[in-house]
This record gives structure tokens, sequence and C-alpha cells, in this order.
């Protein structure tokens, strides 16, 4: 069931390279090609320190490949990705602002008035659930709520293409189970194209239509890709139950598997030099 | 402790040591006055010089006269910092150019600058203002210059990612952060306003609290000197808790401003 219309995110042999401190070259991520059909979810499961959020910053323009090309609806990408919004792994909520002004700037500074911007912004923060937490400043909330925060921030912007990075990563179980079902819900509303990085396969699985599993690093590169053809609407609690789920954590986990042990070696070796 | 035993055993540490104060300079033991009056005074003669410069309405010239160049210093001073640091963060190469002198400059004891200013501004208010803005423009500079590097990168980002253009990062990210570390170091920067007032009218002025304790001490008369450092300290108090208000209301977005309650 390939999807129809224009790419969103075109990665063409991406190649992120960094200079180390000591004038050497690291290759973080090496010919990686990916394309993200305009509507659908794909997540990108690696090892820890594969480059996942590198290649999600290069999809941002945040960051530039230092070979191949970054394609975004078909227009190669220069500067920022004007099309996306960022969910960051980190608190990047502006602490100084409180829940409403956070959300309402990103309409704010295109030149929305400052009324409607508000008015809008408090029907996002209703939309997950924060609408009687309007006045309170990011500190005033917990990891979840200031989660929710940003995802509306991001959301209201209404952008094209939705890039995450680990962007549950630093919750708990459950909330990390909440987020994800609000995450698929408000998704299923407009069906923005998503890139979504994380290093947890069963959430990669119970959200994406797409799973794309990197090698470990350096040099990552992408090794795997599986179409995820689990029924929508789905209960991310409930979609881990199913026998499908099972079947295809089993079939890529096998892949997974021997990256993460080599990440992890690697990572080991690493802290001991 | 309660808050009623704190306060009971903190007004009992001032009622002894003016008691033992009081005692030592004024009841001979075995045959002499362990503390002569004539260097310390007594309490009960700097409590009444106290009473005569209010009851004489005297010392509220020279309170407002510190208060002014204070408030001139600080504000100067404040201005000064902010441009600069904010010049220096966002001109990394500016910075580095100047990096040796800023230290320069701030490495040396800002009293030996009083004679130069007041040959410069006079003995009047303005060469007090040049001392405490030498004072203040550091504190300030520093922690603006501080705020703006230490903008999380994360934020930065998020900012650039929501569309924002450098003028927009400017006014939503740069500048707030900057103004939460000034603000953080608030009563630092207030407190070298009142020093640089204080010690420049002792070098050398016609008015205000540091020359009216230097006019007692050029006279021998220590309860006068006692009773102007009274004075000062109830002064800077004072100042103090109209800062922490300040504070309180500017910070109401950070963690530890809100704990304080």
């Amino acid at each position: 069931m390939e999807k129809t219309g224009p790419t969103a995110v075109a990665l063409d042999d991406a190649t992120v390279a960094f200079r180390l401190a000591d004038g050497r070259v690291y290759t973080a991520v090496e010919k990686a090609s990916l394309a993200v059909a305009h509507g659908e979810f794909v997540a990108i499961v690696g090892p820890t320190g594969c480059g996942k959020s590198t290649l999600l910053n290069v999809a941002a323009g945040l960051l530039r490949p230092a070979g191949g090309a970054v394609r975004i609806f078909d227009q190669p990408l220069a500067g920022l990705n004007r099309d996306a919004g960022y969910l960051f792994q980190a608190d990047a909520l502006f602490p100084w602002k409180t829940a409403i002004d956070n959300v309402a700037i990103g309409l704010e500074i295109t030149g929305t008035p400052r009324v409607e911007a508000l008015a809008r912004a408090q029907k996002w923060l209703g939309s997950v659930g924060l609408g009687a937490f309007a006045g309170r400043y990011p500190h005033m909330l917990s990891g979840g709520q200031r989660k929710r925060v940003a995802l509306a921030q991001v959301l209201i912007r209404d952008p094209k293409i939705l890039l995450m990075d680990e962007p549950f990563g630093p919750l708990d179980a459950q909330t990390r189970q909440i987020m994800g079902n609000l995450l698929l819900e408000l998704w299923s509303a407009d069906r923005k194209a998503v890139l979504f990085v994380t290093h947890d396969l069963e959430e990669a699985i119970a959200l994406a239509d797409r799973v794309v599993i990197m090698s470990a690093g350096p040099s990552a590169r992408i090794i795997g890709d599986w179409r995820i053809a689990l029924p929508r609407p789905r209960d991310i609690s409930e979609v881990r139950m199913e026998k499908d789920f099972h079947a295809l954590h089993r079939e890529i986990w096998s892949v997974l598997k021997d990256e993460v042990m080599k990440g992890y070696v690697q990572s080991t070796q690493a802290g001991a030099a | 402790m309660s808050r009623i035993t704190l306060l009971y055993l903190q007004v009992l540490v001032a009622v002894v040591a003016l008691v033992l104060w009081q005692f030592f300079t004024t009841v001979p033991l075995f045959g002499r006055i362990l503390l002569p009056p004539f260097f310390f005074s007594n309490p009960v003669d700097v409590f009444s010089q106290i009473v005569k410069w209010f009851s004489t309405g005297v010392i509220w010239k020279h309170l407002a006269i510190t208060l002014w160049e204070s408030i001139l210093a600080f504000v100067i001073g404040s201005a000064g910092g902010i441009l600069v640091g904010f010049w220096f963060a966002r001109q990394p190469r500016v910075a580095a150019v100047f990096d040796p002198y800023v230290k320069m400059v701030n490495a040396l004891p800002r009293v030996v600058l009083a004679p130069i200013f007041a040959l410069w501004f006079g003995l009047g208010v303005w060469s007090k203002v040049a001392l405490g803005v030498t004072l203040v423009f550091f504190i300030v500079f520093f922690n603006v210059y501080q705020g703006v590097k230490e903008v999380p990168t994360t934020v930065l980002d998020n900012g650039r990612m929501l569309g924002m253009n450098e003028r927009q990062l400017m006014r939503h990210v740069y500048w707030p952060s900057a103004l939460s570390w000034m603000f953080s170091s608030l009563h630092t920067s207030v407190g070298f306003a009142v020093v640089g007032a204080v010690v420049g009218e002792y070098l050398g002025a016609a008015a205000g609290l540091g020359y009216l304790i230097q006019q007692a001490e050029g006279v021998f008369d220590v309860a006068g000197v006692f009773a102007g450092m009274f004075v000062l300290s109830a002064f800077v108090l004072l100042i103090d808790m109209v800062v922490t208000l300040v504070e309180k209301r500017l910070l109401v977005w950070r963690p530890t401003a809100v704990r304080q309650d």
C-alpha cells in the first residue's frame, strides 16, 4: 500500500561528519537514504549513539550534511526547514514564558495579533489536556505536562512535517503510553508526515507506519526498513498484545539486537579509552 | 526552631552585645575602664547622636544624596553592562580583543580610581556616581555576557525551528536569559552601587553618609562614626528588602525565586 502524493522528506545518500577537537573527522552517518511520504509516520530506531538524532537535525536543516542531498517536498533544502516542526528530547520550552505564551509564540512571531494567538493557544492547550494550566511556568509543570506544552507549541504552527527526537525519552513508562496515544490522536486528525526517532523498538512499532533500523555508529547506515501494517486507530498499550505485533517485534529485533550489542561494546571501549 | 524563638534569640544577641559594650565602656573593672570611651564611645551616646540627627532632620539630606548617587550609579552601570555584555557575547571577536583589558580594569581595586574621578568630575555627585558605575558595570556586564552565552542550545534551536529571526531570538530568547542572570545578581550590583557612593563620599565630598562618617572621624567623634555606621547598615538593609521584593516579582518564572517563600 504505497502512499501516493509528494515525498515530504527525502534524504539521498546523506553523509554527516564532524571535525573533532583533535582534528580528525568523525563520520556519524554514512550515505543514508530515506523517504517519508506525505502523511506517513516513520520511526527511526537504532542503538545509542548511532546518529539517529543527527539524521533528524539534517532533515530539520539544523545540520548540513557533508555529502548527499536533502529534499523537502521535492525542493532542495537550503537553511532551516520551514515546513517542519521539531519536538526536542530535552526541555526546549522558554522557561520565562507561561505555558500559554510558550504555545502562542509560534503564531506571534509570524504577525498573528496577540489576542488571536492567545485564543488559539488556549484551544491547543485544551487539546493536549492542559486547559487549566495556561498560566503556569514550565518549572511548575511535570515532565509529561511540559511535553504536552511542547507538542502544542509545535502543532499550533500547523507544520507539514513533524520531526521528533526521542520526545518521550525522559518520561516514565505510563506517561509515555499516554503521550503516545495523544500523539496518535492528534496526528490522525490531519496526518502530517512524521519522522520519529527513538531507541525503543516497541514504541516505534506501536506508533509508526514504517520502522527504519540504523546500524551502530560510527558511519551508521540504514540497514532495514519494515512496513508496520497494524490496523489504525491503535491504542499503544493494546496493540502490544497483538500477535502481529509480536511477530514484527521478533523479526526486527533479530536485526537490531546485533547492532545494539555492537553499540554497547563501542560505548564501553570509548569509555575506557 | 520556631519563628518566635528565633526572633527572641536574635534580639537577645543584640541586647547582650549592647549591654556588654555599655558595661565595658562605663564601668571600671579592677580600677580601669577596659574599653576607653574615647575610642569606643558607648551605645547611649551613639543612640542619642542618631536621635539628634533624625530629630533635627540633618540626616535626611545626607541619606537623599547617598540614595541618589546609588541609584544613578546602578542605572548607568547596568545600562552600560547590558549594552557591552550583549555586544561582546554576540561578537566573539570583539570580546577576544578586549578580554585582557576587561580583566585588567576589573582586577584594579576601584578605590584607587576615586582621586582621579574627584579630579575629573569634582567633589559633587558625579565623582561618586562614576566610582559606583565602575563597580556595578562589571557585575552586570559579566552576568549579561554569561546569560547570552549560556542559553541552552535546545532552547535556541527551538526558537529557530519555530521560525524566529535574529531580532526575534534577541527579544524572546537572549534578552530574557540575560536579564534573568542580571536580576539574580541584583543584590550584589545594588550593594556595590551603595559601596561606590559611600566610599566616594568618604574620600572627598560635601554631603552624604560617607561624608558624615568622615567628618565625625576627623574630629575624633567616635559616637558620630558609630552612629553613621548604624544608619548606613539600616539604609542598606532597607534597600536590600526592596531589591528582594523586586526580584520576586521579576523572577517569578524561576523555581528558586518561588521556593523563597
